[in-house]
């Protein structure tokens, strides 16, 4: 067990920034924005147990079970063997919550990561294609191909530059 | 033992999942088979989206009820006469337009109406609402879209539409006629009054038949009974399908 008396909240969050999306390797759990709260129990950890309290991408994103069971072997590794993760669905996440940090990641990656300002969440029909910079050539030359891609959370576009195809992080 | 308030409201919270997870299964029977990749994987993301919103609501039911039933036991050892989805979402996927159709028709209504279970006083029932409406948002837009190019498409699609409308309309009345314990839901705060929802659900049919050049069927008498349990065989096959594991092997894991 580790001396849990001076363990603060900042340090599980740096932690935790070890644990990474299962579907999107390169973003932690905090890139993405998922872990919401991290509660320190007012007993000595020794105890009690650490809270994470996180939020899915979507209702149905199959990858919540392996990170919550990431989350604490993670924390099993730094000594903490009491966690609760607890699931919240208000407020709903949404891609705003994606640090810079991780923007830039999914990019380099090959992920066009979501644009600041999202054009499409509503209910137009036919909307024109929200613009977005093909993360290869770094055109704006691009056009969708569908709404829904490899995952819950990305769209398929393609580059008509360099006519890679590329998932986008859309709009939530 | 709960009490009756709480039993109506495990009832509502069920119907609001078993929509979800039938629609979800029927949608999945794609898998593989869509007309073109990036639709084949369209439709099962929906059902993603779906099974993962039935997920939701079958884990609040079962917190709420008390007596060791788990989303697993709602969805896998429930008989027939117990599951209180609407008939339309049981229905088989025929071809591509009746599949759009469907979607479209139960995608309005889902929307309409989690936009106001969002609001509703129930915290558990309106963040799942206020979750999922963000998914349902996508799924009435691609199916409304859909809707559109096919029924102001070709000659073959238009017909197509034309006779999905015709296999499906009767199933839609249900969507609005409430059940016991929707009423009581809607007494207790929690639940959303279909009538308030039959409107707009109304308008968005309307103008999105308009734009596809179809036409709303009228005097059609419904079909109804999924919601107190009474289904078209179809739902059999799709419990069949669903349930034969944990059926076969009780407590399987793997």
């Amino acid at each position: 067990m580790v001396e849990t008396k001076n363990i603060s909240v900042k340090q599980i969050w740096s932690i935790l920034e070890n644990v990474f999306d299962p579907e999107v390797p390169v973003l932690s759990v905090i890139d993405l924005g998922i872990v919401r709260e991290v509660k320190l129990p007012n007993i000595p950890l020794g105890d009690g147990g650490i809270e994470i309290i996180i939020t899915p991408t979507y209702s149905g994103c199959p990858a919540m079970d392996v990170i919550s069971m990431n989350i604490k072997m993670e924390l099993l590794a730094h000594g903490f063997k009491k966690v609760k993760l607890t699931q919240i669905l208000s407020p709903a996440w949404t891609t705003e919550w994606m640090s810079e940090a991780g923007k830039q990641k999914l990019k380099e990656y090959g992920i066009a990561p979501p644009n600041h300002k999202q054009q499409i969440c509503n209910d137009e029909l036919f909307a024109p294609n929200e613009a977005v910079q093909c993360p290869h050539c770094n055109s704006y030359h691009t056009h969708r191909i569908s709404e829904f891609g490899s995952t819950a959370c990305k769209a398929l576009y393609q580059c008509d530059d360099c006519k890679e195809p590329f998932d986008y992080f859309k709009c939530h | 033992m709960i009490n009756q308030s709480t039993s109506q409201l495990i009832n509502y919270i069920l119907c609001l999942a078993d929509n979800a997870l039938i629609l979800g299964h029927r949608n999945s029977e794609w898998c593989g088979h869509g007309p073109v990749l990036e639709q084949d994987i369209a439709i099962t993301n929906i059902s993603l989206d779906l099974i993962g919103q039935a997920r939701n609501f079958y884990q609040y039911a079962a917190q709420l009820k008390t007596d060791g039933s788990t989303e697993d036991s709602f969805a896998y050892l429930r008989n027939e006469n117990e599951f209180k989805n609407c008939l339309l979402v049981e229905q088989p996927n025929g071809d591509w337009a009746q599949t759009i159709l469907r979607q479209f028709l139960f995608s309005a209504y889902q929307f309409y109406l989690y936009e106001e279970l969002q609001n509703r006083k129930d915290d558990q029932l309106a963040a799942i609402a206020e979750k999922s409406l963000k998914e349902v948002t996508y799924h009435l837009r691609w199916s409304s879209e859909w809707v559109i190019r096919l029924g102001d498409g070709t000659e073959e699609s238009n017909w197509r539409m034309i006779n999905a409308i015709d296999g499906l309309w009767k199933y839609s009345d249900e969507l609005f006629i409430a059940a016991d314990y929707e009423m009581k839901a809607v007494d207790i705060g929690t639940g959303v009054d279909l009538k308030i929802i039959k409107s707009k659900w109304q308008e968005k049919v309307k103008a999105v038949f308009e734009e596809a050049t179809l036409i709303i069927p009228e005097n059609i008498s419904p079909r109804t009974g999924g919601k107190e349990g009474k289904h078209t065989e179809e739902l059999n096959k799709i419990l069949n399908d669903l349930q034969i594991l944990q059926r076969t092997y009780p407590g399987c894991e793997w």
